[in-house]
Formats: structure tokens, sequence, C-alpha cells
């Protein structure tokens, strides 16, 4: 590794001010600290710090993405296979592995390198201008956002959005640790208000539009999301046969039952699907400290409760899908463990974030059935928490505010009577 | 199974507002302990025990073993005006100028009285310059015939406030004296709440005060007396540990005793959860050591300048104690350690400050460190941030290490562990906080130097040490404890 960095500095002056290529130092910068976590030492204040730094902190956040990555990535393969009748329901999930990967990889991979290089490319366009090391907030957003897609989104509108999300949500507001708004929902967000259309349109699973046209969908495939297909249960008698048909799927043995809703097995943006494997990545988040355990479960039980109050209404079908179905289906695991957790857009402090997670979880349920123009409540949800969060945390530092003054009084009184 | 999910909900509700009743109506109607100081002192059967549960104990290596060492005696001695922040110093002496132990090297410009003593006899060597000719050190070369200066002989037990004062100023024992708010060295005219002693030091490789306080009780009890002639009837605090026997039976002295990890034994935390301090409010804290070195000095008439020093840290060769004085060459207590790969820190690793091999024990502090100097660049797999890091201490649970034993100790340079960054996980200093204060919160407040809001948020109680690990721990690599320090003098500015 010696050799490593002896070229890394062999190369350093071209860099440094007045060298040839001292307008990418930014990117040599990023470069040289990602490969060698610089020898700086500690001077005023602590002469030990702690080992982890951002770098690990966003890895591993990176890492616990890697399951619901390549679950998304298989399964985007084989919902396209189950809508042309390639393999069907009853097939052994590992038949044709290898091409629902491939076919995954061909849709997902080029998500992922668009999302970064865009990203990337403006995360280093305002370092350079601002004279700032690059943060490694990205690194996270930029898996994020590809996982909150449809397989078919246009390249191009993921750029569009991605360069909305970066600039608008984060770089206007300062940069990485300043946003208001978590970066990867804005991106969504954007898509779904500008190219409403297209995002509800047949892009959730691999060209369903061009099966179609060719005759080879098997029926039952419309290519909608499961929340698709309740949202259009809404405003109808719950006995209309078009609804008591969505609501079959819904059932034990349907395309969306609770099982294959749990693991994941449903057309819908290439990460949210596995309620599974993103439980697996929200086991190490919590196992390593880095996600906060109190905005995911008290979200999850927010969520709950809403469905619970829903069921007990039951006034139309979408309500009287169990509160449990509803937490695994559509976003709602995604958004508790990745989104809501963000820990810059989130609550702050940590009696905020019981308070913020659970009606983030809450608001997602309600949206979801009460909007049906708005299936992805969850999106909704949490990027108007994210705008209450300060305010939240407000009302949680006042509280020890006036503890304090409660308190100062009390002494002034006591030493007036002594 | 939805009703049910509705009837959980709704008791869970009723339940919570059960419990929120209970504690405003049936607790409220208990009558509290009384935490106002008492007339009687029956400090054993009194003493209340805290549990203090946030905080985090950082394993290094270099513990210093038992043994008390009589260290050599050193060419020179130093001290330091900056270790007293808060002072401008006056110098009252000049280069080759005489001096005895317990004459005075310079005073504080603010407050003329307060002088500071050399602690050794011999000549004035040099007069250490800093930029814009700031005081650094004042160097005496040492005699060896430690000719002292006859003070004052004073009768602890029946002087009067503003004699034990007058005292404390001309025999140079007040420096010693720290104050909150602001945690610098106190203002003699003011009129102090309480004054508050730690009894044990809880921070890295700390030294064990029964150690340094062996064969010193008597000098001890003689300096709580003074300082209690200073508040008058029993505000003298000090907190040890449970049933730490060398404490018993001390007159005059409220003892609260406190369980639990680092910052346990710093006295801003101590002072929180006895009798925390009000905007307005005064109160002054002295180290147990120094308390000691107040009572040998009043009774004596000998200005008294003892350290046992913890020579500790992974890269000392055989840790241990040292009885030396203040200002003693730190090559006295590093058995001959140096270079370039070794860094010596006066102090401990958390507060401690980063002085050269050939530098002088800090005024304040009560131990060395040697640790390792960690200036070279670690590769991500191996060392940096990707590694594994099986041999890491962290307080962050992404570091395989927190499941290693609790005995398990660990070596740590002095390397940051990374960039500074923005400021992006939360929920961080707040479990190695232990004050019913929001860190980041008044953080950030400082920053901002939004004075209203840091008298809110809780500045009047704190001090830097006090978030030493909250920026051991930080992710963002942040300079806390600068910042709180700036925090304090901004706000000492603002109020004159």
């Amino acid at each position: 590794m010696k050799a490593l960095h002896n070229m890394l500095d062999s190369i350093r002056p071209h860099f440094e001010e007045g060298g040839k290529l001292s307008r990418f130092w930014v990117v040599y910068d990023s470069l040289e600290t990602f490969a060698f976590t610089p020898g700086h030492t500690t001077k005023n204040g602590v002469q030990i710090r702690d080992g982890v730094d951002l770098k690990r902190t966003m890895f591993l956040v990176i890492v616990a993405l890697i399951p619901a990555l390549l679950f998304g990535t298989w399964n985007q393969g084989h919902q396209y296979m189950l809508s042309i009748g390639e393999v069907s329901v009853a097939d052994p999930l590992m038949m044709a592995f290898f091409d629902k990967m491939l076919i995954g990889a061909i849709k997902v991979l080029p998500l992922v390198v668009v999302s970064y290089g865009v990203g990337l490319g403006i995360e280093f366009l305002f370092a350079g201008m601002r004279g700032h090391s690059i943060n490694e907030g990205y690194l996270v957003s930029g898996m994020l956002i590809p996982l909150i897609m449809p397989v078919d989104v246009p390249l191009w509108m993921l750029a569009l959005a991605v360069a909305f999300a970066v600039i608008i949500a984060k770089e206007v507001f300062g940069g990485t640790g300043m946003n208001i708004l978590n970066v990867a929902l804005t991106a969504r967000a954007f898509l779904f208000f500008a190219y409403p259309k297209q995002l509800s349109g047949e892009i959730w699973i691999h060209e369903v539009a061009t099966s179609k046209a060719g005759g080879l969908l098997v029926d039952g495939y419309t290519g909608a999301t499961a929340l698709g297909q309740l949202a259009s249960t809404v405003g109808k008698a719950p006995t209309e046969p078009a609804v008591m048909g969505v609501m079959d799927m819904f059932a034990a043995d349907g395309m969306f039952s609770l099982t294959n809703s749990f693991f994941g097995l449903i057309p819908g943006s290439v990460g949210e699907t596995s309620a599974l494997a993103i439980l697996i990545g929200a086991a190490l988040l919590i196992w390593t400290g880095i996600g906060s355990w109190k905005v995911m479960s008290s979200f999850l039980v927010g969520g709950l409760a809403m469905g619970a109050i829903f069921n007990a209404m039951g006034l139309n079908a979408y309500m009287t899908i169990p509160a449990i179905h509803q937490v695994v289906m559509g976003g709602f695991m995604f958004g508790m463990v990745f989104m809501a957790t963000d820990p810059v857009s989130a609550a702050q402090t940590e009696r905020g974030k019981w308070v913020y997670g659970f009606f983030g979880g809450f608001l997602s349920i309600m949206i979801r059935v009460f909007n049906p123009a708005y299936p992805e409540g969850v999106m909704m949800a949490i990027l108007f928490m994210n705008v209450m969060a300060p305010l939240i945390d407000h009302y949680v530092i006042q509280a020890n505010v006036s503890k304090r003054e409660k308190r100062m009084q009390l002494s002034l009184s006591q030493r007036a009577t002594a | 199974m939805a009703l049910e999910g509705l009837l959980v909900l709704v008791l869970g509700w009723k339940l919570a507002i059960d419990a929120e009743i209970y504690k405003k109506v049936v607790l409220a109607s208990v009558p509290r302990p009384n935490f106002a100081p008492r007339k009687v002192n029956l400090s054993v059967l009194m003493s209340r025990k805290i549990r203090i549960k946030k905080g985090a104990d950082i394993r290094l290596k270099g513990r210093p073993a038992t043994t008390v060492d009589a260290a050599a005696s050193t060419a020179t001695y130093a001290v330091q005006p900056p270790n007293y922040h808060g002072v401008t110093p006056k110098l009252e002496v000049k280069e080759g100028a005489a001096v005895q132990t317990g004459s005075p090297l310079f005073h504080s410009k603010e407050t003329p009285a307060m002088k500071f003593l050399s602690p050794t006899s011999g000549t004035v060597k040099s007069i250490v310059r800093g930029e814009k000719r700031r005081i650094l050190a004042v160097v005496v070369e040492s005699d060896g015939k430690s000719e002292a200066v006859a003070l004052a002989k004073i009768d602890v037990a029946s002087a009067s406030s503003d004699a034990i004062r007058e005292a404390m100023l001309s025999h140079g024992m007040f420096p010693f004296v720290g104050q909150r708010p602001f945690a610098d060295v106190a203002t003699p005219t003011d009129a102090p709440r309480s004054i508050h002693v730690s009894g044990f030091d809880s921070s890295p490789l700390a030294p064990d005060m029964e150690i340094v306080l062996q064969g010193r009780m008597d000098s001890f009890q003689a300096g709580i007396l003074a300082l209690s002639a200073l508040v008058g009837g029993d505000a003298i605090h000090l907190g040890t540990r449970p049933g730490q026997a060398a404490y018993a039976g001390l007159d005059k002295v409220e003892i609260t005793e406190f369980e639990g990890p680092h910052p346990a034994g710093n006295v801003g935390v101590q002072i929180h959860h006895t009798l925390p301090v009000n905007k307005g409010e005064i109160v002054w804290t002295m180290h147990a050591e120094d308390v000691a070195n107040l009572g040998e000095t009043l009774t004596s008439g000998k200005y008294t300048a003892k350290r046992t020093v913890a020579a500790t840290g992974s890269e000392h060769p055989a840790p241990r104690y040292y009885q030396t004085h203040i200002g003693c060459e730190l090559a006295s207590l590093t058995n001959g350690i140096q270079g370039d790969s070794v860094r010596v820190i006066s102090g401990n690793p958390l507060t401690g400050t980063h002085a050269a091999s050939d530098g002088y024990l800090g005024g304040l502090d009560h131990q060395i460190t040697l640790l390792p100097e960690g200036n070279d660049p670690k590769f991500l797999l191996t060392a940096g941030w990707l590694s594994p890091g099986l041999d890491k201490f962290s307080l962050s649970k992404s570091y395989p290490t927190w499941l290693l034993p609790k005995s398990k100790e660990f070596v740590m340079d002095t390397n940051t562990g990374g960039e500074e960054r923005a400021f992006v996980v939360t929920g961080q200093y707040e479990p190695v906080f232990p004050f019913d204060i929001y860190p980041v919160q008044l953080i950030k407040s400082i920053m901002a130097n939004d004075i209203d809001a840091m008298e809110k948020l809780g500045i009047y109680e704190v001090a830097p040490e006090d978030f030493a690990l909250c920026e051991y721990a930080c992710t963002s690599k942040i300079d806390v404890q600068d910042i709180v320090r700036d925090g304090l003098d901004n706000l000492k500015k603002e109020l004159g």
C-alpha cells in the first residue's frame, strides 16, 4: 500500500494550488482520502478520537441496502418473466435464477450509474465552487434513489430528478447536513409531480407495455402495483365486481397475498418490495446503532395504529386490508428503515424522534387510503414530517428550557425567603 | 383482530395517562428529600447516592501501577499563565531575579492581590512569550536548596472568611479555585453559593484520588475547613465513589456518592446532579489535591505545590505515580521517552494539552499521558474507514470491538480517524452527556453566538471538559470543547 500512497503523493503537486490540474483538487482530495484516512492528528481539545467517521457510517448504510438491492434486481427479472408467462407462480423461485438476475441487472444497473453519475457530478461541482471537500452524504442518497424508482423509468427523467433533488433540496440549503427534506424522497417527489402520467403508467414491470402490445401479457397483469390496484377501489362499493376482483388479489392465494408482499414477490419500485430484505438491512442499522431504532419502531407502531383504526372503521374495501398487510406493502418498510431515519431531515432530539416516527407511520397509511391520487403515502408522509421535525424539536427543547426557568424561579424564591 | 388492536391502543393510552396522574398527584404529595445544606454534620449517615447512567469509560492501555515514586527533582520549573483561563498575567520578576519557593512570579491584572508563586527556589531563567508577547511561561532554574518564603500561618478552624480569602490570594492558592459559570479562575470578590470538590477522577487512565491523597487527609480536612469559612455553613460538597473509606469522618462537608461511568467524576456533572447552577448563581470548584495543598499551605505557612502525578499511557514504559511539584519538567515523568512518534499529554487524553516532550507539567494537571502519534495515513482496508477494526475502541457500534469483554484495554493513537464534516449523525452526544441539557442545540446556539439561546439551553452549568466525550465520539470530528470554550468566553464578555 506504500506504493499506492507514494503514487498519490507524486501526482499531488499537479492538483495543488498553482498546479496544472488545481481546479480538480476536490477530485484528487476525495480519492486520496477515500483510499487513505489522512494522517491528521488531534490538536486542541481531545487528544484521541473515535475511529468512526462519516465514510464508515455512510458505507454501513449502503451495506444495509445491499439485501434490498440484490433482491430487487432479482425481483425485477422475476416480475418480467411472470408477466409474460415465462415462469409461473407455482414454479420454484430459483428457476431461471441467472436470467432473472440478468434482466434485473440490465435495468437496475443503469439506474444506479445514472444516479451516482449525475449526483456526484453535481456534488463535485459544488464542492469545487465552495472549496470544500466532498461530504459523503450522497453516497447513500445515490443508492437510495434507484431503489425507490419504477424499473422502467426513463433514464433522462431519473437524471433530471437527481439533479433537482441534489441542487434544490440540498445544495441551496448549504449542502450535506443542512437540508430540510430527504434528498432521495425529493427526487421521487419531483418525478411524481413533474411526470404524474408517466409515473402512474406502465413502468412498474419491465417492458409491460410492449408485452401487452405483443399479446404476451398473462391475465391479471396490468403493470400496476399493489397500491395502484387498491387505489382503484376507492369510491366504489365493496360489492362491485371490479373491487372484489382487486380484493381477491390480496387474499391468501392472491398475487399480493401477505406472504408475497412480505417476501417481496410483487411489482413495485426496485428496492421497496421485500419487507424481509429491508428488515435484514434494518437489523444491521440497529445493530450498529446507525439507524435510529426509535424512529423505526415508532414509525411501525404509527402505521399499525392507523391500519387498525381503518380496520375498525371498515368504510371501504381499502380500509379492510389488515394493518399488518398494509405495512408490508408499497414503500412503507423502505421508508421506515431508510428514509425516515435520515438523521439530517428527521427530528434531532431523542424524544422528538418518537413523535416524528409515530406520525410518519400514521400519516403514511392515512394518505395512502384517503387519497388514491397519491398511492405512495409514505413519500408524502415522510416529506411532511421532515418539514415538521424542527417544530417537534422546538417543543421538546422548549420543555427543557421552561424546566430550567422554573428551577431558577424556585431557587430565587428560596433565596428571597432565606 | 382490528377491534383488538384498537383496544390495545386505547388501553395503552389510558395506562400512560394513569401513570402521568400518578406521577403528578401521588408522587408529588410524597415529601422530597431536603437538598438544602444542613446545620448538623452527619456526612456518613446523610450521604446520598446518585447513579449516572450516561457516559462512557474509554478503556486505554497504560494504567498506572499503584506504586508511588518520588520523581527526580528537575533543573527547571515553569508556571504557565495560559493554564489559568481568564487571568491576564502581570510580571513581578525579571529574568535573572532570585526567588524562593513561594515568591510571587506574577499576579493577575484583574485582581492584583491574586499572586502566582514560584514552586521552587532559584533564579528566574526565562520568560517565554508567544504571539503578541503573551506570556506563556515563567521558567525558574532551581538551586536545589528549596528555601521557602515564610508565609503567614492561618488557623483554618477559627479564621474569618476575609482572612482566609486574603491568605488564599497572597499564598498563591486562589488560582486553583475554578468557577461555574464560565469554567475559569474564580473572581475573589464573588460570593459563591457553594463550593464543590470531586473526590475522584473518572477520566481515562485517571489517577486514583485515594493514592493521590494518601497521608494527606489532615491537610485535605484543613483545606475543607478553610473553604467552608468562605461560604459559611456546610456549603462544601464532595462527590465520591460509593463507599470510599478515605473520605469517611470528614468534617464540614456534604458527601454525595456517584456511581457510573465517566464523566461522573467531573465536578460539573456532580454539581448538576446535586445543586444545579441557575442563572445568577456562582459556585466554586477545586481539585481534591489542591484542597490538600491549600490546607497544607495555610497551616504550615509554606507554599505547597505538590503533585502526585499519574504517569500513564500505552507508550509509557512503566506507568506509575510520581511525587513531584507543579510545573516540573515532563522529562522527569516520562522515563526518557521522547521523539515524534510519541505524544506527551499534560493531563488526560480527553482534556489534556499536547505538550513538548521538553515541556512542563500544567498547573492544573494531575496526570500525564503518553500516546502514539497517529500521523501516518491509514489505508482504507487495513486500518482506515473500511477496516474490520478489531483493535479499535469505539463508542459507535460500527466497530465490532463493542462485543469484546469490558476488561479489554486498547491502544489509541492521536489520529483524528477521519476529516471534519458537516454535522450529520444525531443521537451521538446525548448518551455520553449526563446533563439535562441538549448538547447539540447548545453547541449550535454557541456557533450562532446567540447569547439568549445559550442561557436558555443551560450554558451556565457546563465546562468544556463536560463535552469531552461528545467531542471524542463525534463522527463529524467537530471541535466541541473549543466551541464551548468560545461560548463561555463570549458569554462572560457579554455579561461584562
